[in-house]
């Protein structure tokens, strides 16, 4: 390894963790906004010009809020809590290709952290370690609120991620690799949605379900569970839960663009070369990620939440089912159209 | 040289982490401390360059089987009042069993050791999902049919059982 | 039987079709609907910058009036304190002497007069029981005080003063008398 790839990776990771961080910020603002017209409202616009400060001066609340330990609560495991929920939420973002090839200084700068050749799989085990930031926080918080939350959080998660993962695994048919370079790639001509829509959409609600975004936010429902798993949780260590929410949803939406929406590919892409053809691709990579990001939060605003028993049945009734038939078919046509009949 | 030196950090990390699954007292916290072995165990693999397997035991066994664990283990009632506490003879019971796994593990890795030498010189290549593809289904499909059918009768049995004590409630 | 308004719906029980079981078509609806608030008028006002308007018949601060000499119209009867459901008014009478007649319209005047804001539920009975039109509800809104004693307002708050006058003439009238 080279001195400069470090030096470029490290840069690389930098960007990213701060992109994210600072998309995390500028989502919580933007999901006020959205939350307001859809009510007929104006939402926050005190902190600066039409409100754009207001992410700093909320992160600056969170800070100097008092950090409160709840007495019979299991220390360590309380404070580990919210900072594997953060962590995982931004170590997925390692391997999300987020551009062609960028040239800069007589280098070829790849523009992904690691290009591993199991990316998505890395993507899903990644996910399902998040579940236990939720669930070591609730169950340490030793509150009958948090431990449901929990409880909550890892059934669900557990239940949606098959589906999630059955129909990733008709995009993985599609397109012959676990790479995820190489699935952004494959999409040049046609995106995959044109193909899969039905994968989609089930990956889709099942994305829903693994960020608890309404409809599916049962894990911490302020009605029913006065915040959920993280009803202990004040000051940072709250902010950090939130933040993790916010961060894997971009996160998410990335992966989602890569999957189906053909990642940082765009009609017309043939007619640019070099670092336009880079730029141009992170900029409809970032609007594809824009559009999901707008979608869920517009989807939160708009359903009422789900029943449990709803969510169970939604998850291994209709959605786990539909996907396997979903993946049988394509198995078939993919069979078919290589000759094997 | 280095990469030897991380391998037995990782591999004396391992034992310590799995040490500690048996020997802190209480059950949440052990469970966390084999999900860190698990995770130590992956990194393992990745080390091995096998990164299909490390994800997959990080999907697996840290990602589902270990939160079916702590599923269970928060809806217990874990209080000092209520532990089982453990007969001298159940005790005596479990060191036996136990030591003779240790025993038969023991004698089962001795002969594997040189294999897995050989393997590692021949191919770099051999954790990657091409050739664990090509392998399981060439090479090894009839244990791996077999192991899907065991799974399936596992699957057929637990929604029975979930069925007929819903049956004779009605 | 004919309803009155069209509006009435027949709740049916009928299992739903397949396109209804599907949810997706009522949920895109759902969506174009909070679609559609998106772009609409926002109903915000903005507070310390924009103010609502009061509406003429508001019920506010309680003011005595004068008559046109500038004479207190009030005769402390004491049909205000009777009619009032929160018992928020109490006054003592006195008699006019002479002399006094151009401070004082009748023969009979309030020497004291006095509302309890924080009993006061303005719902303008006081008002209407009013047989002299010397009390009446203003848009004048109550400040806020940290301690008990300042809300019980004697008559040197209520009583308009002679060079500021409150003009009530678009309030909502009793009717009783159509000049004064």
């Amino acid at each position: 390894m080279d001195t400069a790839l470090l030096i470029e990776k490290s840069i690389l990771v930098l960007l990213l963790f701060l992109v994210s961080l600072g998309a995390a910020a500028y989502m919580t603002y933007f999901e006020r906004k959205l939350a307001a017209w859809i009510q007929d409202r104006v939402g926050p616009d005190r902190a600066g010009p039409f409100g754009i400060l207001q992410p700093i001066a909320d992160g600056v609340k969170m800070f100097l809020k008092e950090d409160f330990i709840p007495a019979k609560a299991d220390k360590w495991l309380f404070i580990i809590g919210p900072g594997i929920a953060m962590f995982t939420a931004l170590i997925t973002s390692a391997v999300v290709p987020w551009g062609p090839k960028l040239h800069l200084f007589g280098r070829d700068i790849v523009l992904q952290v690691a290009d591993i050749n199991i990316g998505i799989l890395y993507v899903f085990g990644v996910i399902s370690i998040g579940v236990y930031g939720i669930m070591i926080g609730g169950w340490a918080s030793n509150n009958k609120y948090s431990l449901y939350g929990a409880i909550r959080a890892s059934s669900q998660m557990i239940s949606y991620e098959l589906a999630m993962g059955v129909s990733a695994i008709t995009i993985v048919l599609l397109s012959g690799s676990l790479s995820l370079t190489t699935i952004v790639e494959g999409q040049s001509e046609v995106w995959n949605i044109f193909y899969q829509p039905v994968a989609f959409l089930i990956f889709f609600i099942c994305a829903l379900a693994e960020l608890n975004r309404a409809p599916f936010d049962l894990p911490e429902c302020e009605s029913e569970l006065v915040g959920g798993y993280h009803t202990e949780y004040s000051s940072m260590k709250l902010g950090l839960y939130l933040f993790a929410e916010y961060t894997s949803m971009f996160v998410s939406s990335a992966i989602m663009a890569i999957l189906f929406f053909g990642g940082y590919n765009f009609p017309g892409m043939s007619h640019f070369s070099g670092n336009t053809l880079a730029v141009l691709g992170i900029l409809a990579f970032a609007s594809k990620i824009f559009i999901f990001i707008f979608v869920i939060m517009w989807i939160r605003w708009t359903i009422p939440r789900f029943r449990f028993d709803q969510l169970m049945h939604l998850g291994w009734k209709s959605l786990l089912p539909l996907s396997l038939i979903n993946l049988l078919v394509t198995g078939l046509v993919i069979a078919y159209k290589n000759g094997w009949f | 040289m280095s990469l030897q030196i991380i391998s037995i950090i990782l591999g004396s990390l391992t034992l310590a982490s799995a040490l500690m699954v048996v020997l802190s007292k209480h059950p949440v916290r052990s469970v966390i401390y084999l999900v860190i072995t698990f995770f130590l165990i992956t990194s393992m693999y990745i080390m091995m360059n096998a990164q299909f397997l490390a994800v997959v035991n990080m999907i697996v066994y840290a990602g589902a089987i270990m939160v079916l664990f702590l599923f269970v283990l928060m809806l217990l009632n874990l209080n000092k009042e209520v532990e089982p506490m453990a007969t001298r003879g159940s005790q005596l019971a479990a060191f036996i069993a136990g030591g003779s796994l240790f025993l038969v593990l023991i004698t089962a890795l001795k002969d594997t050791l040189i294999l897995g030498q050989s393997y590692r010189e021949n191919h770099s290549q051999i954790g990657l999902v091409k050739e664990l593809g090509n392998l399981l289904f060439s090479k090894y499909i009839v244990a791996f049919e077999l192991t899907s059918i065991l799974f399936i009768a596992a699957m057929v049995g637990a929604i029975l059982l979930a069925k007929r004590e819903k049956q004779i409630i009605e | 039987m004919e309803s009155l308004t069209n509006r009435k719906k027949v709740v049916s029980d009928k299992p739903m079709t397949l396109w209804e079981k599907i949810y997706l078509p009522a949920i895109i609806s759902g969506m174009l609907t909070t679609l559609r608030h998106m772009f609409r008028k926002r109903k915000t006002i903005k507070y310390p910058e924009e103010t609502r308007e009061f509406a003429p018949v508001y019920r506010g601060q309680h003011v005595l009036k004068r008559d046109e000499q500038g004479r207190e119209n009030c005769t402390a009867c004491g049909l205000c304190a009777v009619a009032c459901p929160a018992e928020a008014i109490t006054m003592t009478s006195a008699e006019r002497e002479r002399g006094e007649e151009h401070l004082y319209r009748e023969e009979k005047y309030a020497a004291t007069y006095e509302i309890n804001m924080l009993r006061c539920i303005f719902c303008g009975l006081c008002e209407e029981a009013c047989p002299k039109e010397a009390i009446f509800l203003t848009d004048r809104l109550v400040p806020t005080y940290f301690e008990r004693d300042n809300f019980t307002y004697g008559k040197d708050k209520l009583v308009e003063s002679l060079d500021e006058r409150i003009d009530i003439t678009k309030r909502q009238h009793t009717g009783k008398r159509t000049q004064l």
